[in-house]
């Protein structure tokens, strides 16, 4: 196991569109369950995984309330990955495009991420021991 | 000699272009650099053993790249037999390739 390495991921596609969330997720939690240092820069549509105000939803084809349908959100995906690095010892710096931010009205987030600019994914990928850019379609 | 991590997530039934993507990383591996080729997603449909690309990924595996699946997205699709050389391996794996030395991660 590696242990304490940098590992910085860049993605762009908004929630609910794309099973790359899913993997990109998929990847930072692996990263973090081996005490790596992460770094995500969430760009463009990527700033929406984090909006507060995502709601999960009832199905009303299959008649289930909210609670059984137990419909994900990416919000709640993303606050589970700052719970793991808090429980392994990792370090999560989750930074958001301000300028993708403002553009969406995204600036309601979970607690954890922060506001930044393509500079400080600049920054980082400097300080990296690896890189994985997730680009859109 | 550098190493290359190529992460397919497309599949070629739906992208013509995937076709080019395998194109690159046998052109890289001609010049003796180490190579991944890492599917995820809907890529691991064409490594389906008896599916008409898998010989695709079973020529990558016999010139030296190591053609891996994750088992995730194998799962999700029902995907229990692969093609010759291609072998099913967790996502942690990419992030260990990812922190290698003078490892680039390219993804389609």
């Amino acid at each position: 196991m590696t242990i304490g390495k940098n590992l910085t991921v860049a993605i762009m596609d908004p929630p609910y569109e794309s099973a790359t969330t899913a993997t990109a997720l998929r990847i930072i939690d692996a990263a973090l369950r081996q005490a790596q240092v992460v770094t995500v820069f969430a760009y463009e549509g990527a700033v929406s995984l984090t909006m507060k105000a995502q709601q999960p939803q009832a199905n009303p084809v299959k008649g289930t309330t909210v609670e059984q349908e137990e419909h994900p959100t990416t919000k709640d995906w993303v606050a589970g990955l700052f719970a793991l690095a808090r429980q392994t010892g990792a370090k999560l710096d989750w930074i958001n495009c301000g300028l993708c931010v403002d553009e969406r009205g995204a600036g309601e987030t979970i607690e954890g991420p922060r506001r930044g600019s393509p500079k400080d994914f600049f920054e980082a990928v400097k300080l990296s021991d690896g890189v994985i850019v997730i680009p859109t379609r | 000699m550098a190493r290359f991590v190529f992460v397919e997530s497309r599949d070629p039934y739906e992208s013509a272009d995937c076709r080019h993507f395998l194109d690159l990383i046998a052109g890289v591996r001609r010049r003796s650099h180490e190579v991944t080729l890492f599917l995820v997603q809907n890529a691991v449909l064409a490594a389906r053993e008896g599916a008409s690309t898998a010989g695709a990924y079973s020529d990558l595996a016999k010139a030296g790249v190591a053609v891996v699946a994750d088992t995730f997205a194998l799962r999700e699709r029902a995907v229990d037999r692969l093609a010759a050389g291609v072998e099913p391996t967790g996502i942690d794996r990419l992030v260990n390739l990812a922190l290698t030395p003078q490892t680039r991660v390219i993804w389609h």
